[in-house]
């Protein structure tokens, strides 16, 4: 079979056209559902009512101040999971004996829900915010931690062996080659605990005494039952996660230009 | 730390005496290795000649690139001395060439500083770090863009930039383990030119895991061959046909004797 040629922007926008599909569907058929009234409009807002309130919230600056403060709340938390976990999993995965140790512990905690440990946290920082993003930081920090080991230990023997062999010391192998080796999977770390900050940060909020952050602000419009309010704030926030993620994403493949080539 | 690699015309071997007399350059005395109980190298003694190419082959799973790793050291042995010169490795530089030069390049940096590493480590300023490549750019005669990526390239320009950056800092011996042995064909016959050419312009002592005869043959002053393990040497053939060697020293009798004399050996090894 032949295939039909198209010159680039025509290929482009039928690549931007394809990827809306799925997003328009679903808004179709959130429309039709709402407009039929197959699912109750106790339930489910009308679409449009809802990004026009979006839209609104936005505007008058309300939905901003907390949507920063969840910004600031994961950002920092993921900054301290980032700045402590890239050295301690760098040293983890380069000692083998230190890992066998202390393996099953990481494991125990990673597998503990961060939500468990939230009355530990709160006695220990107290109510305040610091509690929270310590908490998100905490799990954070453990999924950084381990995929950088886990790099660091799978990295190919052949480049340290070659890196010895020209003369490299145990710190340069370390600088020069076991960092960069690690690298890739230190993204996906990186990536994965970003996510995981602004869920624990948005549970955080939820439930433990909070003024202000999207998750406050998504159990307040529950609350006082501000339906379209309530699906804006949770299309925001969904906003942010997938925003995260395509900017690492995009962070990764300019800095860990090499993967997979 | 200016010196220059000699590039000139006159060949090293014009210089060395005749092959009966090359002075061992790296010797082996009562090596001992052994894998999980099972002994690979006990006691093992070896000479390789200084300023010739030594072409290592036998049975599969014998340690060739066991043997010039533990030269090399990369990994450890369980007893015996080896030394360079009366040297001990950590005084003698040495290049190593690795069969994968995709795993072996580091992808992070530019072919450039790829070439420069050993350089660096070695602590030589930046002036001369660019001079020695410039150098080594010229001596090649590399038409390709070295400030592009490892990945960029094509697999013998890969491997072409491993081979560089093993010259980079002058070493006294070079490894090559199995160098051909994920090219292509084309490939192969430039990396195996580019390989007698170095040889031809620096003399340096090269050693060479192999494991297809022809090309052993082909690129040797000697062929050590290597029986199955406990491993000893069966014979070392000595192939002395004219620098520089061409398609048609492959069809020359003494290369078809040699190979001959080789596999005859070979066979033997693997029947016993």
């Amino acid at each position: 079979m032949k295939s039909t040629q198209y010159p680039p922007f025509v290929n482009n926008s039928m690549r931007v056209g394809r990827s809306l599909i799925g997003p328009v569907a679903l808004i179709a058929v959130w429309w039709i559902a709402n407009d039929s009234a197959w699912v109750s409009n106790k339930l489910l807002p009308n679409p449009f009512a809802t990004f026009g309130s979006l839209w609104d919230s936005l505007m008058s600056g309300s939905m901003t101040k907390d949507l920063a403060a969840t910004l600031y709340r994961t950002l920092y938390a993921f900054g301290l999971a980032a700045v402590f976990g890239i050295p301690a999993g760098i040293a983890l995965g380069s000692n083998d004996r230190i890992y066998r140790s202390i393996e099953s512990l990481v494991d125990f905690f990673r597998s503990t829900p961060a939500t468990a440990m939230f009355p530990l946290f709160l006695l220990i920082f107290g109510i305040g915010d610091f509690a929270k993003i310590a908490v998100a930081g905490f799990s954070a920090w453990l999924v950084v931690l381990f995929n950088v080991a886990y790099g660091v230990m799978n990295s190919r023997k052949t480049r340290i062996l070659a890196a010895r062999v020209m003369g490299a010391s145990k710190w340069r192998v370390f600088r020069d080659v076991l960092f960069f080796e690690s690298l890739p999977q230190t993204f996906v770390g990186l990536r994965m605990a970003v996510s995981l900050a602004l869920v624990v940060i948005i549970v955080a909020e939820m439930f433990i005494g909070s003024m202000d952050g999207m998750g406050h602000r998504i159990i307040d419009a529950q609350q006082v039952f501000d339906l379209q309010q309530m699906y804006a704030s949770i299309l925001m926030t969904g906003g942010v996660g997938y925003g995260f993620n395509l900017l690492f994403i995009a962070l990764e493949k300019w800095v860990v230009h090499w993967a997979g080539r | 730390m200016n010196s220059v690699v000699d590039f000139s015309l006159h060949s090293y071997r014009d210089e060395v005496a005749p092959e009966a007399t090359a002075r061992p350059h790296i010797t082996v005395r009562g090596l001992c290795k052994s894998f999980g109980g099972a002994p690979v190298y006990s006691d093992f003694n070896l000479d390789f000649p200084k300023g010739r190419v030594t072409c290592v082959f036998g049975p599969n799973g014998c340690g060739k690139s066991t043997l010039i790793n533990m030269i090399a050291g990369l990994i450890p042995y369980d007893d015996g001395d080896i030394l360079f010169d009366g040297k001990t490795l950590q005084q003698t530089t040495i290049g190593y060439v690795f069969q994968n030069y995709r795993e072996a390049l580091f992808p992070w940096m530019r072919a450039i500083d790829n070439i420069k590493y050993p350089l660096v480590i070695k602590g030589m300023s930046k002036a001369d770090c660019d001079a020695r490549v410039e150098e080594l750019i010229a001596s090649f005669d590399v038409k390709f863009d070295l400030n592009r990526y490892p990945y960029e390239f094509s697999g013998g320009q890969q491997q072409l930039i491993s081979i560089m950056r093993a010259l980079a800092p002058h070493p006294e011996v070079l490894f090559l383990d199995e160098p051909f042995s994920a090219l292509d064909y084309e490939m192969t016959l430039f990396i195996r030119e580019k390989l007698q050419e170095i040889f031809h312009a620096t003399g340096v002592t090269m050693i060479v895991v192999s494991h297809d005869l022809e090309e052993a043959v082909y690129l040797a002053d000697h062929v050590l061959l290597l029986t199955k393990r406990p491993t000893r040497v069966a014979d070392t053939v000595s192939f002395d046909a004219p620098r520089p060697r061409d398609i048609a020293t492959l069809s020359s009798a003494a290369f078809v004797q040699t190979k001959a004399r080789c596999l005859d050996i070979f066979q033997r090894e693997v029947r016993k």
